[in-house]
């Protein structure tokens, strides 16, 4: 009996947005008469960033800082049409509507500052500090500050814009199955590394190195959050989690945290995590949804690695030590 | 976390300004520090606790409901059964028309599943509602259950669900959703090895923070102010609109930070109910799962059951791959029918293969109706595909990386739902974990690229 190594790999892809499309969602923008810029949605932050994306979505595409951006969102008194925070769609559909509400802001704003200027919009840019200039002369510029509050009060110009995006809806042909699921696609490769004890079968999750390809870091430390919390929730999916341990026996099933069975803070693995960027055509700045991809690949991994170890082929999640125990008797016996 | 920036650079401008950067987000002081409000932190002076009375089992048929000494609970406001819900027998993707409508919002002649809402108490406090709950009777007729995807999927197996007519989900394609590329029989004939498998996975909690739950206030114009923790404001909007007959302009729905969400709060079950009983009572409504609800009746991972079977030759290529994957929904369809469409999408996973055969299910038990989560139709079908894979690379002795290498999808190559593939990055994804993770691989591996004709 002893503790043995095994090592395993597993790549995938992964669709971004509601399959087959046909899920809309908008954005309004509009700037205060002090030049910060208001996000009216009425899309669900899941508490995994969607506000602080779109905030610095919204800033990125009209040339403001982030902190002047506000985003008002879940409520459908005010907000504009969401389908919903689901199917990895957040980031790219509704980054999409914000790109497009806040250029028509900014064009807005541009023309008012050109107006102050007497040059030309097109002549014009912003530096991302809160000015905007004429291009190859930035002596002679305003701020934005300035040109919201002359657009407020002295040309009765409302600094705003209206966003949509949709992917128009594929309906799969009937006979061959032909169809769009979606316009771009996530990819990963993890190599996960076990310790498997033939006595107990306990699994030791010893390293998880996980690469992701996401399109754009839009804003890297919550993709970091992202990408190392999809990855522990997926072990503990692989290797714990069962709404009936016995399934499909209805007997057993947790009702609370004691109960169900989910790994511990001692069990997480070491986690290492590459991100590659390879822009999506349609993506805002690229970007795909990283929120569901982070979150596949390990499991196949670790079955792999687990029967680099002992063996034993375990084709049934989740992957317990009874199981492993189960099979390695079997095997022996054989 | 490292930012590969060498792969793909000539696709990429690094020219952004406020994107790009690792900014700390604006609402996670508030998290930290315990001061970000959430839905149920609000409080309303004459607040009712909803508790709901459900099935204590798998399948039955429902003989009789008596609410009389509930009713006369001492705090008992009202106590709500089918014969209130205006529209009663509802389905989510009904906005999207994916049909039929086959769940009932308070059960009527029959439950299909161990936990099913039959009746609704309100009361003063949650205490009242738990106690007179308890005091409702229901005589049941127990009927045999089918509890998994084979079982039920047998001849003269019990039917789950009426509304369908059958234990499946029929597609405009037929018992499931097809896809079907080349000549799997011929690709079968020509391989050197054929491999068939079948994997199971069980259900799977969802397991948020935050509870599913609402509050719903009368606002005294005849609108009503529901604050949430959907995933989805209008899909809620909509779905409550179509239950309760109601205009969705007498609908406002205030959501706000959710604390955890995998696909489980894009369900529609609390909101229209709590929404009726404030319409009943004119009172604030408070209607918020237990932990134990959350565990036990809220939509887990779908279970699932996938039967794989590939045709390889000894060079490594992929010449067939067939799949027969099955969703068990549940009693109810919710979100599964789409999920198990999505699958068929999926398949053959990121790899080109010249003839492709899928058949994916979505079939009913009686079990708790599974819903979408995070990797919906996806996440199994990929535990199934690459422990396959390292099978099929192991059969024809070769290293299980290099395989994949092999048969990588590229840009141009075309799926088996005949889409072109389009910026494909499997192939760079496989190269940096060969390096990050020392597994060495031939360096014609390394010399490969996703795009087009290299």
């Amino acid at each position: 009996m002893a503790i043995r190594r095994g090592r395993g790999v597993a790549a995938i892809n992964y669709p971004t947005g509601m399959n087959l499309g046909g899920d809309p969602s908008q954005a309004l923008v509009h700037s205060t008469p002090t030049g910060n810029f208001m996000v009216t949605l009425s899309s669900v932050d899941l508490g995994q960033g969607l506000k602080q994306v779109m905030a610095q979505i919204c800033a990125e595409t009209i040339g403001v800082k982030t902190e002047q951006v506000i985003i008002d969102t879940a409520d459908t008194d005010t907000g504009p049409h969401c389908m919903g925070t689901f199917a990895s769609r957040g980031t790219h559909r509704i980054g999409n509507a914000v790109i497009q509400a806040a250029q028509e802001a900014r064009q807005v704003m541009l023309e008012v500052a050109a107006e102050a200027l007497e040059v030309n919009a097109s002549d014009l840019d912003t530096d991302g500090e809160g000015n905007i200039h004429v291009k190859g002369a930035p002596q002679k510029s305003i701020s934005i500050f300035d040109t919201a509050l002359m657009a407020h009060f002295k040309l009765g110009r409302s600094i705003s814009g209206r966003g949509m995006f949709l992917v128009p809806r594929s309906y799969p042909e009937v006979e061959t199955g032909a169809m769009k699921p979606s316009t771009c696609y996530a990819h990963a490769c993890t190599v996960a590394d076990v310790d498997v004890d033939d006595e107990t079968g306990e699994v030791t999750v010893v390293s998880v190195k996980n690469v992701f390809e996401i399109g754009r870091a839009l804003n890297p430390k919550m993709v970091e959050q992202q990408l190392v919390g999809g990855s522990w929730m997926v072990i503990s999916h692989a290797l714990y989690e069962t709404t009936e341990p016995y399934y499909p026996a209805r007997d057993h099933g947790g009702s609370d945290f004691n109960e169900y069975l989910m790994p511990g803070p001692g069990d997480l693995a070491e986690t290492e995590i590459v991100v590659l960027e390879r822009p999506a055509a349609d993506g805002p700045y690229g970007a795909k949804g990283p929120g569901e991809m982070c979150a596949n690949p390990q499991i196949p991994a670790l079955a792999n690695a687990i029967f680099d170890a002992v063996g034993v082929r375990i084709d049934m999640m989740p992957i317990t030590p009874e199981r492993i125990l189960r099979a390695l008797k079997e095997q022996r016996s054989a | 976390m490292k930012l590969a920036k060498s792969y793909f650079a000539d696709q990429r401008k690094d020219d952004l300004k406020e994107l790009g950067q690792g900014l700390q987000r604006s609402d996670v002081p508030g998290h930290v520090t315990g001061k970000t409000s959430y839905f149920a932190d609000r409080h309303f002076p004459g607040m009712l606790y909803l508790k709901m009375v459900r099935s204590p089992h798998d399948h039955a048929r429902i003989r009789k409901i008596d609410t009389s000494e509930a009713e006369k609970h001492p705090g008992v406001a009202r106590v709500i059964t089918h014969k209130d819900v205006p529209h009663n027998v509802y389905t989510i993707l009904i906005l999207i028309q994916v049909g039929p409508e086959d769940e009932q919002v308070l059960a009527e002649d029959k439950v299909r599943w161990k936990g099913e809402a039959v009746v609704a108490v309100l009361a003063d406090s949650q205490r009242a509602a738990e106690e007179a709950a308890a005091k409702v009777k229901i005589d049941y007729e127990v009927l045999p259950a089918v509890l998994d995807i084979e079982e039920a999927l047998k001849p003269g197996a019990p039917l789950v669900n009426e509304y369908h007519g059958q234990n499946y989900y029929m597609y405009d394609s037929g018992a499931s959703r097809k896809v079907r590329f080349g000549d799997v029989e011929k690709g079968f004939a020509e391989a050197d090895h054929i491999l068939e498998q079948t994997y199971f996975s069980s259900p799977i909690e969802q397991a948020p923070t935050e509870t599913t739950g609402c509050i719903v206030t009368p606002d005294g114009n005849d609108r009503f102010t529901c604050y949430t923790n959907t995933q989805a404001m209008f899909f809620t909007l909509d779905n409550t609109s179509i239950i309760l007959q109601m205009p969705g302009h007498k609908l406002h729905m205030v959501g706000g930070t959710v604390g955890g969400g995998f696909g489980g709060k894009v369900d529609v079950t609390v909101e229209p109910i709590a929404i009726l009983a404030a319409k009943l009572t004119g009172r604030p409504v408070s209607f918020i799962y237990s932990r134990h609800e959350e565990m036990q009746i809220s939509s887990p991972r779908a279970a699932e059951k996938i039967v794989l079977k590939d045709g390889v030759m000894n060079d490594g290529r992929i010449v067939a791959r067939q799949v027969w994957g099955y969703t068990d929904a549940g009693a109810y369809s919710r979100h599964s029918p789409y999920g198990a469409q999505k699958g068929a999408a999926h398949y053959p996973g990121p790899y080109t293969i010249p003839n492709v055969w899928v058949d994916t299910w979505c079939v009913y038990t009686n079990r708790t109706p599974s819903s979408a989560m995070r990797g919906f139709g996806v996440t199994i079908a990929d535990f199934a595909l690459e422990v396959q894979m390292d099978k099929l690379a192991r059969l024809i002795g070769m290293d299980p990386l290099e395989f994949r290498f092999i048969n990588a999808y590229r840009d141009g190559d075309m799926k088996a739902h005949r889409q072109e593939t389009t910026g494909a990055a499997l192939i760079e994804c496989m190269q940096e974990a060969s390096r990050l993770a020392d597994w060495p691989v031939a360096e014609k591996y390394l010399q490969m690229s996703s795009y087009k004709g290299s």
